[in-house]
């Protein structure tokens, strides 16, 4: 099977596009990728697309009619907060099947004004929102945060320092929805919107749109790419074995574990071995939870982590230099791909002030409730 | 409408004497405790594995936020809270007979499960039975 490689990304600055449709934002950062991989349609063999909020209504083939409808098989795919990252990861395989040699992955969501996700059941009855607990996204990260405040003791203080690093890290990305310094106490005095998620901890609701373009490895050669070529060492989708809690409490954490214990046993490495970390921040709440989850540090110690701040840029492990969810903001279907475009950008050594200097491997990891989970390991391309 | 308080959701019992219960399923085959009937077995997959399982009202905080905002027309603030019940099954709900702040609430405290009419109707103009969570008698 052939080694899969990231020849070409991009994502638009994602924001508020009440006047463009969905199909013209994917369109403009498959432009994007396809420039940057100096391919046109014409070499494009498969068209991936994620998109969530209008999975019933064929976003490839829209993209198709404005990029180029040239009659190659879409795939449209669905899979919460993961949509992205299992788009991507379809292409992959159609690489590694042998089926074809280059690919486009598009991942794009309209998401601005669409308000608190999440709810309270519904269907027959009375709702249960306010009677049984809360059902937004908010409050079910908040519970999933302090269920790790009741093992290891994490302090509010801890879960808001994370929104402090992510909002610090989008100043020097242009392409991020927020470019803000939010102190501690500004993020501790922000409305409170699920103890301890305050807005500040809240991922930002933006449109958006990234794309990738892939290719096999004789295909990199044969077009002379290999200069940019990242090397996708591990492609992995999870979704949630049952746990005792899960009816009432979606485990975001299992499907992370064991995500990211096959993808360091594919890609061959460890996680002390990455250079930078672009992980599903939803919440501030849920970093800490993934600090532990993909091994960045052993159980309990994801408060240390904090404290030493060991995952701001020029730490030891950089987590979300690109802002994040929190600061560059969460259009569901983009976020998977809008991540490996994070981790592709640094390890072509092109992400200007923020750069983690001489990163050689990333890893990008996204969380869809239902639930799921995707983590790429990217390795930069060789010399 | 109904002559009694309609359950709220399916694994809260209303019987006709007696006080209400919770009663979900656990698998004969791997013991799993759930609170929604499902074709087979989530844990496991055994098919016809299911028998009723009566739980406890008694159990132990695992989890809580504090909800400031909401959706439209959902009186805040509240407590949304998680408690594993003694004997297996975990349940969410509002907890009640406590501060909604932080500091007041231990995580890992004893709770009880205690049954009320729900202060919402449905269309028709039924009462619905419910419960929350509050923190145990000493």
């Amino acid at each position: 099977m052939s080694d899969v490689y990231i020849v070409g990304t991009d994502m638009i600055k994602f924001g508020k596009f009440p006047d463009r449709s969905v199909e013209s934002l994917g369109a403009e950062s498959a432009h994007g990728a396809l420039d940057d991989a100096g391919v046109t349609i014409n070499d494009i063999q498969a068209l991936y697309s994620g998109n969530l909020m209008q999975a019933a209504a064929m976003v490839g083939q829209r993209i198709q009619q404005e990029i180029g409808q040239t009659g190659i098989p879409v795939i449209n795919t669905s899979n919460a907060c993961a949509t992205g990252a299992t788009a991507l990861r379809e292409g992959w395989m159609g690489i590694k099947a042998g089926i074809y040699d280059c690919v486009l992955a598009v991942g794009v969501e309209k998401m601005a004004g669409a308000g608190m996700l999440g709810g309270g059941g519904g269907g027959k009855g009375i709702p249960t929102e306010g009677l049984m607990g809360s059902g937004s996204m908010p409050c079910v990260f908040a519970e999933a945060g302090m269920a790790h405040a009741k093992d290891y003791g994490t302090t509010f203080e801890q879960f808001a320092s994370i929104a402090v690093k992510n909002h610090h890290h989008s100043t020097m990305n242009p392409k991020a929805r927020y470019q803000i310094e939010t102190p501690l106490e500004e993020v501790m005095g922000a409305e409170m919107i699920s103890y301890p998620n305050t807005k500040l901890m809240c991922s930002v609701n933006v449109d958006g749109s990234a794309a990738a373009v892939l290719m096999s490895e004789s295909e990199v050669k044969k077009r002379g790419l290999t200069s940019q070529a990242v090397k996708v060492r591990a492609s992995v989708l999870t979704t949630d074995p049952w746990t005792d809690r899960d009816e009432v409490m979606p485990d975001v954490n299992t499907c992370t574990r064991n995500a990211a214990k096959e993808a360091y046993e594919r890609a061959g490495i460890g996680p002390e071995d990455l250079d930078l970390v672009e992980l599903h921040d939803c919440f501030a709440t849920a970093e800490v939870l993934h600090y532990e989850n993909l091994g960045l540090c052993g159980d309990g110690e994801a408060p240390k982590l904090i404290d030493e701040k060991s995952t701001w840029l020029g730490g030891k492990i950089p987590v979300n230099v690109s802002g994040g969810l929190l600061s560059k903001g969460h259009p569901i279907g983009a976020t998977g791909v809008a991540n490996v475009f994070e981790i592709c950008t640094h390890l072509r050594g092109n992400a200007g002030k923020r750069q983690v200097e001489g990163a050689r491997l990333g890893l990008a990891h996204v969380i869809g409730l239902g639930t799921c989970c995707g983590i790429h390991v990217l390795e930069a391309p060789s010399a | 409408m109904a002559d009694k308080p309609l359950s709220i959701v399916p694994y809260l019992k209303v019987p006709d004497a007696g006080d209400p219960y919770l009663e979900g399923y656990r698998c004969g085959e791997c013991n799993a405790i759930t609170l929604k009937s499902r074709t087979a077995c989530a844990a496991c997959g055994a098919r016809d594995s299911f028998q009723d399982h009566k739980l406890s009202n008694e159990g132990v905080l695992h989890s809580f936020s504090i909800i400031h905002r909401s959706f439209p027309g959902i009186e805040v603030p509240f407590i949304s809270a998680i408690a594993d019940l003694d004997g297996g099954g975990t349940v969410k709900t509002n907890m009640t007979g406590i501060e909604a702040d932080p500091e007041k609430i231990d995580l890992g405290m004893r709770v009880q499960v205690v049954y009320e009419i729900a202060p919402r109707k449905d269309g028709e103009g039924n009462e619905y039975m419910t419960f929350y969570l509050k923190p145990a008698a000493k």
